[in-house]
């Protein structure tokens, strides 16, 4: 991988909890990554597309809804199918602790619970990219 | 609020015991920290004295349910009536909604609130695409009239009042709510309750929207509108700071930038020529109850003066009931954790002592297991009971303002005022609250205020015990956590496809395009066409599909 970790943060479904999201994508940017945000009520597929168009290492995808088992699954089998097979995916926001695993055999290369603090986001982004390139 | 030779007095004094027992004190024991804020971020005293109150006039402080209403809008409070315990309920169908409601009203609440699911929220049928995954989840699905029967089944709604946290398809359940009570032959007169129905903070905080600003803000007047002339009773709207909080904003903030919405609802109404004294008295508001006790009693006592004196300067209100803010409270989501959950049940119980102390007028307390799941039957007793214990065992409730005169807190209820003044001033000087939110200046405070908290946090700055003090290691699943059942959108999706079966489709059709006729004229009241939708069995789906057609939808220039 060269230069900047670029990423696409992305809220996916109804839900407009984006206070996360948005503090998570200043703490990439301010720790150098290039992010681009997709705004909220987003679809899997615009998400993916977005990725593919933006080039980017890491999608991390928010979800303060419940829906995650329904639109993860359908994200990274998208994502999966495109050609950008290097692509990683983390998922955030309030996930219960026993779906962890699920979204990880989904393909989820990561998943960042709540009051994970901003730096140790940025440090598993990191990761994520790395093990992804 | 003294006289000059009493500040005098108290000027010598404080001199000379800063001289004497304080320096001495300091020497022996110095400060654990030079400086002190609260989570505003503005500054504190070591302590208050007359001095700190003496530039406030008498009369802004005044007497409770006299104008500007700084010590609450009733002259008894709570001495009269108890705040209302209003726990919010809603998942899945509205069945399953309705033995929550009966379960909390034996409980002893004394008032409902209806939480809505996301399909519901932003207008989709249960068996859109778009509703896939989230039907009965975040809140009860309704779809159709039906379910708003269902949802208040065996339930006297001129006995109990009825909150709603609607926002962009607000007047439809409004319009719903209307049609079964009115089935029931209810007199829509003695109907009590809000609908939220505050759209200009879901561009600013919720981010709940379909329509454009301005046809959303046309919705907004025509229930204003409509309540003021057959609901006398009914809050049409509840004008909210909760959600900006929750986004991130200051308990500063979050007051500023709620008088602003008002400010524009106001305008919109008065524009259509109705006179502020006949719709004023009804609009109604929400705010949370942060961590910080003694900013957040400040704050809703400044949030009363603020309105009363906007009232009566800018819009010329004359009617006390005009300039007189009653408001729903609810304890802050935001503050909770999921490591140590029992915590919360201290924290819920802090905040909502605040709100008790603030002179608030309903009262959500958040379940224990907030940063889980939907709460539990068990979590929401608890916090039911949270409020019981206040209202009952702790005698705060025999005095109205018991913090009013506190040097203290007047002086930071005025610091407040001035504050939330100067914001809005601001958001004059950017053309007005409509042309702010098209800038982005709201939504860039509460990220900026977001990214700060996050910060703070994440150093240890701003303490949150369980998180970066007094960690311990995790527990696995410390408490019960309310499970959605699986079967519920199925089970909905079959309901209200049977309805579009069995209803007269000509009509609704024939409805719809009625509906879109008039929806591009701007003069006229949507809700009469809407409640013969909802009578006629139309779906909430259908409604707002053909209005997108006809307005299109809001588009967001997000910003972090």
């Amino acid at each position: 991988m060269s230069g900047a970790i670029r990423v696409l943060i992305a809220k996916v479904g109804l839900d407009g909890h984006d206070r996360g999201a948005k503090v998570v994508a200043r703490a990439l940017r301010d720790a150098g990554m290039e992010v681009i945000y997709t705004g909220l009520h987003r679809t899997p597929e615009e998400v993916v597309a977005a990725a593919v168009q933006e080039d980017v290492d890491v999608v991390g995808v928010s979800l303060l809804s419940g829906a995650h088992l329904t639109l993860i699954p359908r994200l990274a089998e998208l994502l999966r199918r495109s050609d950008a097979r290097d692509i990683a995916l983390v998922v955030g926001g309030v996930i219960p602790d026993e779906d962890v695993p699920v979204l990880r055999d989904l393909g989820a290369a990561d998943v960042v619970l709540q009051d994970t603090p901003p730096d140790e986001v940025v440090r598993r982004v990191r990761a994520a990219a790395r093990r992804a390139a | 609020m003294f006289d000059p030779e009493a500040i005098e007095r108290t000027a010598a004094m404080r001199r000379d015991w800063e001289a004497n027992e304080l320096r001495e004190f300091l020497a022996r024991q110095p400060e654990a920290r030079a400086e002190h804020r609260t989570g505003s971020g503005l500054p504190l005293r070591r302590v208050y004295t007359p001095e700190d109150v003496a530039g406030i006039p008498l009369e802004d402080i005044g007497l409770p349910g006299r104008p500007p209403f700084t010590r609450g809008p009733y002259p008894t409070m709570y001495r009269g009536r108890l705040w209302t315990m209003r726990q919010i309920a809603g998942f899945g169908t509205g069945a399953d909604t309705n033995a929550r409601f009966r379960y909390l009203i034996a409980q002893g609440q004394t008032g409902l609130s209806v939480d809505f699911d996301m399909p519901t929220l932003m207008g989709y049928d249960s068996d859109d695409p778009r509703a896939l995954g989230e039907v009965g989840r975040e809140g009860v699905a309704v779809d159709t009239l039906e379910d708003v029967e269902a949802l208040f089944d065996g339930i006297d709604l001129e006995a109990i009042s009825v909150s709603m946290t609607i926002n962009p398809t607000a007047w439809i359940l409004l319009a719903m709510y209307v049609a079964v009570a009115g089935a029931r032959g209810a007199d829509l007169h003695r109907l009590s309750g809000t609908v939220q129905a505050d759209i200009l903070k879901e561009y600013i905080a919720q981010k709940e929207w379909i329509f454009p600003i301005r046809p959303s803000m046309r919705l907004m007047r025509d229930m204003i509108v409509f309540c003021a002339e057959r609901m006398a009773r009914y809050n049409p709207v509840n004008i909210s700071g909760y959600h900006i909080s929750e986004a991130g904003a200051t308990s500063v903030q979050e007051v500023a930038f709620t008088m602003a919405n008002a400010i524009a609802y106001v305008e919109e109404v008065a524009r259509s020529g109705v006179p502020v004294d006949a719709f004023a008295p009804r609009l109604a508001f929400y705010f949370v109850a942060q961590a910080d006790f003694f900013e957040e009693i400040a704050k809703f006592r400044a949030a009363r003066r603020v309105w009363a004196k906007l009232m009566r300067e800018r819009f010329g209100a004359t009617r006390p009931e005009s300039m007189r803010l009653r408001f729903h409270c609810q304890t802050a989501a935001a503050t909770l954790t999921k490591a140590q959950p029992l915590n919360n049940v201290v924290r819920t119980a802090l905040q909502a002592l605040a709100a008790v102390l603030g002179g608030c007028q309903s009262l959500h307390t958040n379940g224990l297991d907030e940063a889980y799941a939907i709460p539990s039957e068990q979590a929401m007793k608890l916090a039911l009971r949270t409020q019981q214990i206040i209202a009952e065992e702790t005698r705060v409730t025999s005095v109205a303002d018991p913090l009013g005169g506190s040097y203290f807190v007047e002086a930071l209820t005025s610091r407040i005022e001035a504050e939330v003044h100067r914001i809005l001033a601001k958001v004059d000087e950017l053309g007005g609250t409509v042309a702010a939110i098209e800038q982005g200046y709201f939504q860039r405070e509460i990220a900026d205020s977001a990214y700060a908290v996050a910060r703070e946090r994440a150093s240890g700055e701003r303490p949150v015990i369980g998180v970066n003090r007094f960690v311990e290691p995790p527990e696995a699943a410390p408490i019960e956590i309310h499970r959605v059942d699986p079967a519920v959108e199925a089970r909905q999706v079959a309901r209200v496809r049977e309805v579009r079966r069995r209803r007269d489709g000509a009509r609704v059709a024939a409805l719809l395009d009625e509906l879109a006729r008039q929806a591009r004229d701007p003069a006229v009241n949507l809700m009469p066409v809407t409640l013969e939708l909802v009578r006629a069995r139309a779906t909430l789906g259908e409604i707002v599909a053909r209005l997108r057609e006809t307005w299109g939808a809001y588009v967001e220039r997000p910003v972090f």
